[in-house]
């Protein structure tokens, strides 16, 4: 994007790079030399100082002092982002991998392309799910017969009907339960650029798990702080505190009888003005508040057209609402404009009866893809069927656009063009809760139709400061500078981390500027294990699989935030280099880019580009060294991510 | 003369047809098949023929579709309907309801304590929030909520499957299963949506869920979005639940057994009276359901430490269950937490959409929920102190009053008061004249310096509707003296006399 590079004008100077450059020449992937360079920035979005103790107790090697000088607003407004000289914690990485498999040697490698030459490899992901389901229903067969304790609530007992059915449980038994210590890790202290993980085992295969006692500190690449507001000191915190003493610990009431408070009006207001519109509501929960929007929007006789990848929680809403509901392929606008017309011209099932409302739902950001909903196709449509037009910015609000608000800040098109925003203040913002935001006259409105107004718990003040203060960091009222800073170091990093993802070889869903940069897996059983190696590098990426991605494309998902440093991503990228070889995920072609860099000087003549292109640079499996991905990274993303 | 020319013309194009057909890939295959198939019986490969060509002609059939009634349209059509079509504005005109609902919105400036101060400057005696033991301005609970902060910062990032699991969380689930006696428990982040989730998590099309008539707004949420097959019963009436569930039992004699749930609440959120559960545990132990009770309302309030209705009514709480409650009310903690056996709470980890698709629970919450489970379960003198609360304030309004009279049980510190039937026969006042009427006492209140607030319900678009009678709402605090309390009781009995008396 053309408008996105200028946010680097001020990354861009030469000395930084040129001392990136050297750098990485002399000290390999991440020097030593500069892991010690005592830096203030790197304690700008540095965790408590619990966590920053144990990293060094427990690393072992030096890190920057402690000494470093208290966050102050003066080291919090630097005006430039040093890339080179920011400190990486504490990786490992002199040390050799320890890996759970080896790669094939040449002659393996030659064998299997002779053997696969001869007879496809039975490899296609749903093949490994084939296999896991039988081996789920042998065990199911005799665990049912020679141990029934284990399958009581699966089964009607003394006339009760079974807890939950056999069938809808299986998947969770057999095939989750394997890889079960990937998810719920539990975790103490602030998300924030590390997480500091509390170490369990399992002595009955995932079933029970047991702390060891002993916790790991971790780069932290899956939690949604996309803005690095999850912090225990700073500006932001210190108002929560004097929000806490001030106000209590909640507002015991909703909003509708007498849970509103000074503080409530103040947020509102700072949300409207944010993302752009008239006025806004704020709720307690994200969830709940795509969970009681609906039934206040449309009813029946109305349609909504939703995204077919849209969350759970607009789905949950729309079934509460009594609209019919149609669903169009994933950003498709052909298949949407199809469905339009469709829409319209049939009208109501069976009585043809024009439709009274039809509203279409996107999302700004899809959490799973990480690509963005196509939002000047969407405008173009509105102006001709004139549908009403939801989005939910639940990962776009602070993390997207020059000014972090959202997509149409992003794709520079006037709020006016949407209905309804509703984003959640959980992601970027450090804090907890969702908002709608719209026309004043329609806010007025809904504030005596929704739920969620009438019956959730009104938001507590220690989340609302959380949310102001953050919303006035980003808008520079409260430190100038600070926000953009964060947005620019965020929209650098998920830049960089994506670019280095494809150039080593990976598949990479998504948008360009998308800070979540979901890597493509496949096979289901390497969701473990990338889990695993990624751990033992101390990095903690989210795994998803089915049901929440395709049977066939599981994926590892990294949530790129302004607390990393290039160092961090160097050392992602580095992990993500060694585990790609090792369990063999580099799949790509070569057409998504990430293509090598060409070796002629020569540029093509204009008015045959294209065709040049084809003729000269044949496209070929990226397969970068990790040393020239890093050499050359910096300078190029700020052009088109090839 | 050319008969031969033909002959010899045909033939060679025979060949050419031949040869091209050899070359054909899988031509052999085909050949083989037929010469394999024909085996001297003219009838089977008469079939075959008829099949092979009736596949050729399905294929090549137009499409067409199979959903009923579309109306074939030309493009010119169809943009000609495009054109008309003028959809409604996504939200409509405010009733003279909805417009008082917003323009009357109390607005606290400051902290939510006994005594708030208002947006206008005046400062009032508040009996609005569920700050019934005043832990909301606890000094030693807002220090424990800074250290929390300070170790954790605010949100959690993150949902709790992936990475947003903190240890606090762990031990308020643990907190809370050991208060209530149960095996476990897992905690949600809005007390609203837990029970919704929790519904849909077990019961499902085809599950028969039997409900009183008078469960609130969430639960019917829950309900609605299971697709279950719904009973109801009239409301706390348990001659009423056990004709149901015979009537249930009966009916599915025959069928394959599927869940069977009673829903109900502990203290109802919308007539503020108890429910008789260990009638509702002989019953449901009787007919073989299982018994899904909500004390949103009576978790933190009923019991002698405030364990909720199993502990005022001296039943063992892992018979209900699944127990779901709030921790936003009375704990000033937030979230709400769904208590049962292991195997019921480990379903839901996966299977609950409130809990698997929304983030977590702010740390600095959790804590406060454990550090007010911890006070509850070790000063009984906390909840005897608000019984004694309720009931001089019960005493000011229910037997004095000509005008409402109090639908809550007398345990209940949250007083639903309801205006007299022979008022509203004598009067003729419709639902909305009645809640235009309860406002004006809200207002009345305010001027005298006590905040109370009207029951504020919506209606819904499930079958069958609910109809809730319009109510005001009282809230004890122990924030308050005796004294104040009494007062205050005052205030509210002379505002419902004037206001009511006034009308005609």
């Amino acid at each position: 994007m053309p408008r996105r590079s200028t946010n680097f004008s001020s990354v861009n100077n030469p000395s930084s790079a040129q001392s990136l450059s050297t750098n990485s020449v002399k000290g390999g992937i991440i020097s030593k030399a500069s892991a010690t360079k005592p830096n203030r920035l790197s304690q700008l979005f540095s965790t408590s100082p619990k966590a920053k103790a144990d990293t060094q107790s427990s690393g072992g090697n030096s890190l920057p002092t402690s000494a470093a000088p208290p966050i102050s607003s003066a080291s919090l407004s630097l005006p430039t982002i040093s890339l080179s000289t920011a400190t990486a914690g504490n990786p490992n990485m002199d040390e050799p991998p320890t890996t759970l498999f080896q790669p094939p040697s040449p002659e393996e490698a030659r064998r299997l392309a002779k053997q696969h030459a001869q007879f496809g490899p039975i490899g296609h992901p749903s093949h490994r799910y084939l296999i896991l389901i039988a081996f789920g229903h042998v065990r199911d067969f005799f665990g049912k017969r020679f141990r029934e304790e284990n399958y009581r609530h699966l089964k009607p007992r003394n006339g009760y009907g079974a807890l939950n059915s056999d069938f809808d449980n299986f998947y969770v038994r057999r095939l989750k339960l394997r890889i079960n210590d990937c998810f719920e890790r539990p975790v103490t202290g602030v998300p924030g650029r590390y997480i500091t993980l509390i170490d369990r085992a399992t002595d009955d295969h995932n079933k029970h798990f047991f702390f060891t006692g002993t916790t790991t500190d971790t780069l932290n690449l899956s939690s949604y702080n996309y803005l690095g507001f999850a912090q225990s000191e700073g500006p932001c915190a210190d108002l929560v505190e004097e929000s806490i003493r001030k106000y209590g610990i909640i507002s015991p009431s909703t909003r509708a009888e007498v849970g509103t408070q000074d503080l409530h009006t103040e947020v509102e207001d700072l949300v409207a003005k944010f993302v752009g519109k008239e006025a806004s509501m704020v709720f307690s929960m994200g969830f709940g508040t795509n969970a009681t929007i609906f039934p206040a929007l449309v009813s029946k006789g109305c349609l909504i057209i939703s995204d077919e990848l849209n969350h759970a929680s607009i789905r949950f809403g729309a079934r509460l609402s009594g609209a019919s509901i149609t669903m169009f392929k994933h950003n498709d606008m052909r298949d949407l404009e199809i469905k339009l017309r469709e829409a319209i011209s049939q009208g109501q099932p069976r009585t043809h009866r024009p439709w009274k409302k039809i509203l279409v739902v996107v999302e700004g950001l899809y959490s799973m893809e990480g690509s963005m909903c196509n939002l000047p196709g969407l405008v173009t449509l509105k102006r001709r069927y004139k549908f009403h037009l939801f989005i939910d910015e639940a990962h776009s609000i602070g993390a997207i656009g020059p000014k972090g608000r959202g997509v149409c800040d992003y794709f520079d098109i006037g709020t006016e063009e949407v209905d309804i925003l509703m984003g959640t203040l959980t992601k970027s913002f450090g804090a907890n809760g969702g908002y709608i935001a719209a026309d004043k006259v329609m806010i007025e409105q809904l504030r005596a139709t929704n739920s969620g107004i009438f019956y959730g718990e009104s938001p507590a003040p220690a989340v609302l400061t959380q949310i102001s203060s953050a919303l006035r960091l980003i808008n520079g009222e409260l430190i100038p500078g600070q926000g953009e800073e964060r947005l620019q170091r965020l929209a650098f990093n998920s830049r960089y981390l994506r670019l280095g993802l494809k150039r080593l070889g990976f598949i990479v869903y998504g948008h360009d500027d998308s800070p979540i940069v979901p890597v493509l897996l496949f096979n289901p059983a390497k969701m473990p294990a990338f889990s695993h190696e990624m751990l033992k590098r101390k990095i903690s990426v989210v795994v998803v699989g089915y049901p929440a991605t395709p049977l066939v494309s599981s994926r590892a998902r990294f949530c790129v935030s302004a607390a990393h440093t290039k160092e961090d991503l160097d050392r992602v990228l580095t992990a993500c280099d060694e585990i790609g070889n090792v369990l063999q995920l580099k799949f790509s072609t070569g057409v998504a880019g990430g293509a090598l860099p060409s070796t002629e000087d020569v540029t093509p003549p204009p008015e045959m580009e294209k065709e040049w292109h084809r003729k000269h640079d044949p496209v070929a499996p990226p397969r970068w060294r990790i040393e020239d991905v890093i050499r050359r990274g910096v300078q190029d993303v700020k052009g088109p991510l090839y | 003369m050319d008969i031969q020319e033909t002959q010899r013309l045909l033939s060679e194009c025979l060949h050419e047809l031949a040869n091209l057909f050899h070359r054909l890939p899988g031509s052999a295959i085909f050949l083989r098949y037929v010469k394999s198939s024909y085996q001297n019986d003219p009838i089977r490969s008469a079939v075959e023929l008829f099949l092979f060509l009736f596949a050729v002609r399905y294929l090549l059939a137009p499409k067409y579709s199979t959903k009923p009634g579309v109306v074939q349209l030309s493009e010119d059509e169809i943009d000609d309907l495009v054109d008309e079509w003028t959809p409604e504005p996504l939200v409509g005109n405010p009733t003279a309801l909805e417009e008082m609902e917003v323009d009357k919105r109390t607005v606290i400036v400051g902290p939510v304590g006994p005594k708030s101060k208002l947006a206008n400057g005046r400062t009032v005696v508040n009996l609005g929030s569920f700050n019934f033991y005043n832990f909301n301005t606890n000094e030693s609970l807002k220090e424990k909520a800074i250290q929390t902060l300070r170790n954790y910062g605010v949100g959690p990032c993150g949902p709790r499957g992936f990475y947003g699991t903190q240890d606090v969380h762990m031990k308020t689930e643990a907190d809370v299963a050991s208060f209530l006696g149960t095996a476990s428990c897992i905690i949600y982040s809005q007390a609203f949506s837990t029970i919704s989730s929790v519904i849909p998590a077990f019961s499902k099309r085809g599950d028969i869920i039997v409900a009183d008539k008078g469960v609130n707004f969430a639960i019917r949420k829950g309900i609605q979005i299971s697709r279950s097959m719904v009973r109801w019963y009239e409301h706390n009436d348990m001659e009423d639940l056990e004709r149901v569930l015979a009537k249930v039992t009966k009916e599915q004699a025959r069928k394959p057994l599927t869940r069977r749930f009673i829903i109900t609440e502990g203290l109802f959120e919308s007539y503020g009276d108890m429910v008789n559960l260990p009638k509702i545990i002989e019953l449901k132990l009787k007919y073989k359901f299982r018994l899904i009770l909500d004390e949103s309302w009576s978790f933190g309030v009923l019991g002698r430490t405030g364990r909720g209705v199993t502990e005022h009514q001296n039943v063992d709480a892992a018979e209900v269950d699944m127990i779901v409650g709030s921790l936003a009310g009375p704990l000033i903690a937030g979230g709400g937490f769904c208590a049962g056996s292991e195997e019921i709470v480990h379903h839901q980890r996966i299977s609950a959409a409130a809990y698997t698709f929304s983030a977590a629970l702010p740390a600095l919450l959790s804590t406060t929920a454990s550090a007010t489970i911890n006070i509850l379960q070790n000063s009984p003198e906390t909840v005897s102190q608000l019984r004694e609360h309720t009931k001089s304030l019960w005493a000011q309004l229910d037997p004095r009053s000509d005008w409402v009279y109090c639908t809550s049980a007398p345990e209940n510190p949250i007083m639903i008061l309801v205006l007299k039937p022979e008022v509203v026969a004598a009067k003729r006042l419709s639902i909305e004249d009645q809640q235009f009427l309860l406002q004006d006492i809200v207002d009345e209140c305010l001027t005298n310096g006590v905040l109370i607030s009207r029951l504020k319900t919506l209606e819904d678009n499930f079958e069958p509707k609910q109809l809730v009678p319009p109510a005001l709402k009282v809230c004890v605090t122990t924030g308050l003296t005796k004294k104040e309390i009494e007062k205050a009781g005052t205030t509210i009995r002379h505002a419902i006399t004037k206001v009511l008396s006034k009308k005609k």
